[in-house]
């Protein structure tokens, strides 16, 4: 049975239990099992526009919890995975970087030893439990469902270290998708970043890229979205009535989280799914199937 | 623009190129991909990283450091990807904030998030009540980071001094 050390970072337990909800939901059909990461903190990337050397003294730390458990690590979020993915790889290759690092490390009794993997949710799927194996655990195809992907710069991006699938025409999210039987349909700047990072700084530019998205999957006809990032998630679904009282418009496209989707493949009761907890009312996508 | 030769800090590229990830910056030969593919600078009237890139290598550095527009890239790393000339544009101007940090500019979000990872170990105050539905939503409760650990390394970096600076 594949085990991954189950890193949750910030923002899923603060706004986004529906995506872990339905993960765990969906793990155990899986025969994913999940172990609890005992204290972590932050993966790092929040602060890394602050203090890159901060950045890669917290994400060491986790790398250094989960080496002490020698388990991989798996995220849902792909800030963290690509953080964490980012980090383990300079410090298994950079030897400066890396003795810099461990003299912070050694303050807190850790040493990084780079003996551990980490992988995002999507990786886990399609990498360690295959295609096939999915496939085999639907029960209810969405054969009457057309969404839109939306994979999230992180999980992607950039190439040289993160080393999965094509960021100019990723493929992995929609064979994902098209396993649970939906059709996934294909849009205008599908890769394009949904701005979610800078709403801090600057609010107008995230609305407008989210609003173009969501123009984009509108006009294609797609019935949902479908996410893999928390922060992404956020702005297609906490944010979309705000974008359409922002720009006048009207689009009510529900965002899923891609194992919201593939548990309602798989038969599970979508009260399980959490799909209760989305801003944008599931309930017209759940009549449908 | 108009650039006065007293304005013009000839080590700054040097500073730059020393920061890890942006080693490449002096390769910039101003093409335009990363500024052309940018998400941001589709909707932003002011932000250009081709024209950040030229103006560190310039060496404009109170001009840039001082600007709000290095805080805009959503780090979406499309501009890394594309670059013809394998220069981490996203990582230049990450290592810009850095240095603008040193300066004293850090926009309000930071210094919250900051605060909130040496607070409770998380970049967001999870507020109690959610931390108790977790269990009612059938979660395990949510594991208390090390708060030792993550102030001691708040502190062997040198951010701690950074937070308690007067901006």
């Amino acid at each position: 049975m594949p085990k991954y050390l189950f890193f949750l970072g910030c923002v899923i337990p603060y706004r986004i239990s529906s995506y872990e909800i339905s993960t765990r939901k969906v793990a155990e059909r899986l025969g994913i099992e999940l172990v609890e990461m005992p204290d972590f903190n932050c993966c790092g990337l929040p602060l890394d526009p602050v203090s890159h050397r901060l950045m890669l003294a917290l994400a060491a730390r986790n790398l250094c919890l989960a080496e002490g458990q020698n388990m991989n690590i798996m995220t849902l979020c792909p800030g963290c995975a690509g953080t964490l993915r980012k980090v383990n790889k300079t410090l298994k290759e950079d030897k400066g970087i890396r003795e810099e690092v461990n003299g912070y490390l050694k303050e807190v009794g850790m040493e990084f030893k780079g003996t551990i993997e980490v992988k995002h949710l999507m990786q886990v799927l399609a990498e360690d439990i295959g295609f096939k194996k999915i496939k085999e655990t639907v029960r209810k195809p969405l054969s009457r469902l057309s969404v839109a992907e939306h994979n999230g710069c992180h999980v992607l991006r950039p190439v040289k270290y993160i080393g999965f699938d094509d960021p100019e025409n990723p493929t992995i999210l929609k064979n994902l998708v098209e396993l649970t039987g939906a059709k996934c349909l294909d849009y205008m700047d599908e890769t394009e970043c949904c701005g979610a990072p800078i709403i801090g700084v600057n609010d107008k530019i995230p609305l407008q890229l989210a609003r173009d998205k969501l123009s984009h999957i509108k006009e294609v006809g797609a019935q949902a979205m479908i996410t893999v990032c928390p922060f992404c998630h956020m702005m297609f679904d906490l944010n979309q009535p705000r974008i359409e009282k922002a720009f006048n418009e009207t689009f009510g496209i529900p965002a899923l989280h891609y194992p919201q989707l593939l548990g309602l493949a798989m038969g599970i009761d979508p009260e399980e799914l959490a799909l209760k907890d989305l801003r944008v009312d599931a309930s017209k996508i759940v009549s449908v199937l | 623009m108009v650039i006065k030769a007293t304005e013009i800090d000839p080590r700054f590229k040097h500073v730059v190129s020393k920061i890890p990830g942006a080693e490449k910056i002096m390769l910039c030969f101003q093409c335009g991909t990363c500024t052309a593919d940018c998400p941001i600078a589709r909707f932003s009237d002011s932000y250009r990283p081709r024209r950040l890139l030229r103006m560190t290598q310039l060496g404009l550095k109170d001009r840039v450091l001082s600007s709000d527009v290095i805080w805009l890239c959503a780090a979406c790393f499309t501009c890394v990807d594309h670059c013809p000339q394998d220069v981490e544009i996203a990582s230049v101007l990450r290592a810009l904030r850095n240095l603008a940090v040193e300066e004293g500019y850090m926009p309000i979000v930071f210094k919250e998030l900051a605060s909130n990872v040496l607070e409770t170990g998380y970049a967001y105050k999870i507020p109690e009540l959610r931390l108790r539905r977790r269990g009612e939503m059938g979660l395990p409760s949510l594991p208390k980071a090390n708060m030792e650990s993550v102030t001691k390394l708040f502190e062997v970096t040198g951010f701690s001094k950074k937070m308690e600076r007067k901006t």
